[in-house]
């Protein structure tokens, strides 16, 4: 902690520096908070690998020479039809199909992070404007859009889920709408709820007694107090969304075949794990890398944010 | 009842009849809203061009939302708000705009009254974007001149609240006030979250900037000391109404409300001889509910001098014997010079009317 001069000496201290002085915000000591902290730079490395492999999918694909939709009956399969195990030619071996299952996990790397970052985006954006809209007008609309929330958030989603992929039919966008649909609402109501104890602080009225109109106190005095609890939900929503669009998957809803989405491998290993043991276990492992450091992130996030909060609550972790 | 030709300047802003109400315990039918807080019930005032009035009154007296009805943050339920002549009661926000040049508030926390994700120089420099008054460079040079005024270093104008202390935030907090050089200051409890050993530094600036810019204050507080220190005249509120308005020297040396007298005789002396001497007028019980204040006068309850006029009748706001135009009092009896109340007792025991019966005790019969 640097010294900070009082007023009185103001002359002599601006006459000793005269650089110009930075401040350091919230969100700038939020982050070097989260710098010094080895969870969070761990499972941001684990996430950055994931992403590079995601990205560098086709490349891997050429180097060893399968395409993520290749099946090799011949090489890939057992003479008795079965998957071949982790080997030279096959690292971590083939699906029921002969294709290389790498490759595919890989590809599915795409999918699931496609999904979850923009079913993610999609949901942040939609419950904060939902939210802060609910929160700072108050009244009749509040009740109208935090009723609405409720009853989003108490749906059964897979459900209706289910519903609407067979309705619409399974793809991609469909995927993505539906995740964000059942997300939304869950930042909406932190949002609302923020916006509303917000509202009556101090800095709001001293915005309104120098004459701010609305839009001033909404987007100026009001938002960008209430992103950080944004910011640590939407961190936790991606792993969400990216299980939420494996279990799509999984039960033939999501991405259709023969695109690769680590919930459709998982779903075919299933007749499979007794003979092909790779089979589920790396999609698995994938899956659980993938969620296991957006979640720890997550929690790093929020006590980089708030450094005084959870700590004190957990017995303080330090 | 509005006092006239008393102050050294003309009105700048009239309160007539100031009344605020909370409902409480609100429901979706609006029809149910029977209960409500009293905050403010019936207040006129008048703050006259280049004094200070000091507005004193215990925590839920109804000081500050007095404060933000005079500067229009709330709307009131009844009464007028006269700005320089003007009827500013039912403006709308856009319409308010121009009066809040002149008319600007310096809030109570410094903790929690600037924006923790903005740095100081655009808190201070916000009412001048706000009025379109001054932008970019001209902007940074009128925010870093006025971090001057209030004695903050102008090169900590990139720096961010929380890297200030209690003291440097109230600094911060009353630049931002000054930026638009207004004419009235709603001060509401500028110091009382401040450090003792800062309070003096805070209310000297704002001796300073008022002598070097002609402001006129409003200061709220609920420190009778501080209130002595900076005010030409002071009002004293009790549950949502006035009990007295006087001259501060005048107030000080004689009161004339029972409630002022206690008031006043708690304030602690620094001479331990004299506050030997003295006698403390102990009250009794806590002010009672501002969802159901009692009837007529709104301390008979505590009042050791009540009598059952007290509860018939609210005593209006004016002068009594000999005083002045200029110190009105809210009591049917007020106290006269070297009375004794300190051995009195709460005269109607019953906060309702039940107690109205005769059973009332004289001030003075101590056991």
């Amino acid at each position: 902690m640097t010294v900070t001069a009082p007023g009185q000496a103001a002359a002599d201290a601006a006459a000793a520096r005269p650089g110009a002085i930075q401040g350091r915000g919230p969100w700038r000591l939020a982050w070097e908070r989260l710098r010094r902290d080895p969870v969070a730079v761990a499972s941001a490395a684990t996430l950055v690998l994931i992403v590079v492999a995601a990205v560098a999918a086709p490349a891997v694909a050429h180097a060893v020479g399968h395409g993520p939709d290749d099946q090799y009956p011949d090489i890939g399969l057992t003479p008795a039809g079965l998957p071949v195990g982790p080997g030279r030619t096959f690292l971590l071996g083939t699906d029921n199909l002969g294709r290389d299952l790498l490759v595919r996990i890989l590809y599915g790397a795409r999918i699931s992070l496609l999904v979850g970052v923009v079913a993610t985006v999609l949901a942040t954006v939609a419950g904060v404007v939902v939210g802060l809209v609910a929160g700072y007008l108050g009244g009749v609309v509040d009740l109208v859009l935090a009723r609405f929330m409720d009853m989003v958030l108490s749906f059964p989603y897979l459900l209706l889920a289910i519903a609407l992929v067979s309705v619409f039919g399974p793809s991609l966008t469909i995927s993505m709408l539906v995740i964000a649909f059942f997300s939304w609402a869950a930042i909406g109501r932190v949002v609302r709820g923020q916006a509303l104890s917000i509202r009556e602080k101090e800095y709001v009225e001293a915005s309104w007694s120098v004459g701010s109109g609305g839009l001033r106190v909404m987007f100026v005095d009001i938002l960008p107090n209430l992103l950080a609890p944004v910011l640590v939900l939407a961190t936790l929503l991606v792993p969400a969304a990216i299980v939420f669009e494996a279990t799509l998957s999984f039960l033939g809803l999501g991405v259709p075949p023969p695109t690769p989405t680590w919930g459709g491998m998982l779903s075919d290993s299933l007749a499979f794990y007794q003979v092909a043991w790779w089979f589920p276990l790396f999609p698995g492992l994938a899956l659980l890398a993938t969620t296991l450091a957006f979640n720890l992130l997550g929690d790093s996030v929020r006590d980089a944010l708030d450094p005084t909060g959870g700590r004190a609550a957990a017995g303080g972790r330090r | 009842m509005a006092q006239r030709a008393s102050g050294p300047g003309d009105v700048l802003l009239r309160l007539d009849g100031v009344v605020k109400h909370f409902p409480v315990g609100r429901g979706i039918f609006p029809g149910r809203d029977a209960d409500a807080v009293h905050a403010v019930d019936g207040v006129s005032l008048e703050v006259h061009r280049g004094e200070t009035l000091g507005l004193v009154g215990e925590t839920g007296s109804g000081k500050s939302t007095l404060a933000r009805c005079a500067t229009r943050l709330h709307t009131l339920t009844a009464g007028r708000v006269v700005f320089e002549g003007h009827d500013i009661t039912t403006l709308s926000r856009r319409e308010l705009r121009p009066y809040r040049r002149q008319l600007q508030m310096v809030f109570q926390d410094p903790y929690g009254s600037l924006n923790p994700h903005r740095r100081v120089g655009s808190i201070i420099g916000d009412p001048l974007a706000v009025h379109g008054v001054a932008a970019g460079a001209a902007r940074r040079r009128r925010v870093q001149e006025l971090m001057e005024l209030v004695g903050l270093n102008p090169e900590h104008y990139n720096r961010y609240p929380a890297e200030f202390s209690g003291g440097q935030r109230q600094r911060v907090g009353v630049a931002r006030a000054l930026a638009l050089r207004p004419k009235l200051i709603v001060c509401d409890e500028p110091v009382s979250a401040l450090d003792v050993s800062i309070r003096a530094q805070i209310l000297n600036l704002l001796a300073d900037v008022q002598r070097e810019l002609d402001l006129t204050y409003l200061f709220i507080s609920h420190d009778l000391s501080v209130v002595r220190r900076v005010s030409d005249r002071v009002a004293v509120m009790y549950l949502g109404k006035l009990a007295e308005v006087a001259p501060a020297a005048e107030l000080y040396r004689r009161p004339r409300h029972p409630y002022v007298t206690a008031l006043l005789s708690a304030v602690p002396v620094a001479d331990p001889d004299l506050a030997d001497r003295r006698e403390r007028i102990i009250l009794a019980g806590d002010p009672p509910s501002p969802v159901h204040p009692p009837a007529g006068c709104r301390f008979h309850p505590r009042c050791p001098k009540a009598q059952p006029r007290c509860v018939d009748e609210a005593p209006p706001l004016v002068p009594r014997g000999t005083d002045g135009a200029d110190h009105p009092t809210a009591c049917h009896f007020p106290v006269e010079p070297g009375e004794d109340l300190a051995h009195g007792h709460a005269a109607i025991d019953q906060p309702d009317q039940e107690a109205v019966g005769g059973l009332h005790r004289v001030a003075g019969s101590s056991p």
